[in-house]
């Protein structure tokens, strides 16, 4: 835990404040770090017990897409790590609708369950959080 | 008075976020806002090297943290994975800054009333 929250001990229980953190994802999961970057912010979030959710808009909705190959490229394919979220109690998952069908994808082209939702209820998601990190 | 949490995702000179984000929270200390944290991440890790020379006739980025910081008591704090994998260590970072986990930065989201963002 010392390490996961850099040496800091949060406070825990009633003391602590439970914020809304919001990561959006944007950017394809590789040819930059971004993707891969706010996986690991994602990860650490986790301990922290605040109230996490995810979201996938323009290329971002290529992370968790369904068989990625990566050897061609000799980078880590670290798309199995967004099926370790539900084990850190992180479920919600949203993938903006416009991105998805501009990519002709569907929802079963995803490697976790997602909710699909559109544009305007993107915006309602993001205006709900306490704080939005975008990569 | 406001209290910021500064994210900074790009690197010095390349980029302009960190330039921006400087001229931000600057503007936000002369209009009695605390900052009180600046996460560097990604390639932003890169404001913290010592051995950053600009010309002499330009801004020097990771100085000019160095002194906002001191003079305000802004912590600055670099992600210490990012660091590791781009070659920033304790033995070349910029006195004032310091290197520590990610659970800064979600430290800096719950204590701030505004987490800002800076970069791509």
């Amino acid at each position: 835990m010392s390490e996961a929250t850099g040496g800091i001990h949060m406070e825990e229980g009633g003391g602590g404040k439970i914020k809304k953190f919001l990561y959006l994802n944007r950017k394809a999961p590789y040819g930059t770090i971004y993707a891969l970057e706010s996986l690991e912010v994602v990860l650490i979030a986790a301990a922290f017990d605040q109230d996490v959710s995810l979201a996938f808009i323009d290329d971002g909705v290529y992370q968790i897409v369904k068989g990625q190959h990566t050897k061609g490229i000799d980078v880590k394919n670290f798309s199995p790590t967004f099926r370790a979220l539900e084990g850190y109690d992180i479920e919600k998952l949203y993938v903006e609708k416009e991105s998805m069908e501009a990519r002709s994808l569907k929802e079963t082209d995803f490697l976790v369950p997602v909710k699909v939702v559109n544009a305007a209820e993107m915006a309602d998601i993001m205006q709900s959080q306490d704080v939005v990190l975008s990569f | 008075m406001m209290k910021f949490g500064i994210l900074i995702n790009e690197g010095p000179y390349t980029h302009q976020a960190s330039d921006t984000a400087y001229l931000f929270a600057k503007a936000a200390i002369e209009k009695g806002h605390k900052v009180n944290r600046v996460f560097f991440y990604h390639d932003g890790v890169y404001n913290s090297s010592r051995l950053t020379e600009p010309p002499q006739d330009d801004r020097h980025i990771v100085n000019r943290w160095q002194k906002l910081a001191k003079e305000h008591h802004i912590d600055l704090v670099v992600c210490v994975a990012a660091a590791l994998r781009r070659g920033i260590k304790d033995e070349n970072l910029q006195e004032g800054f310091r290197i520590s986990g990610l659970g800064q930065l979600i430290e800096a989201g719950i204590q701030s009333d505004r987490l800002v963002t800076f970069g791509d």
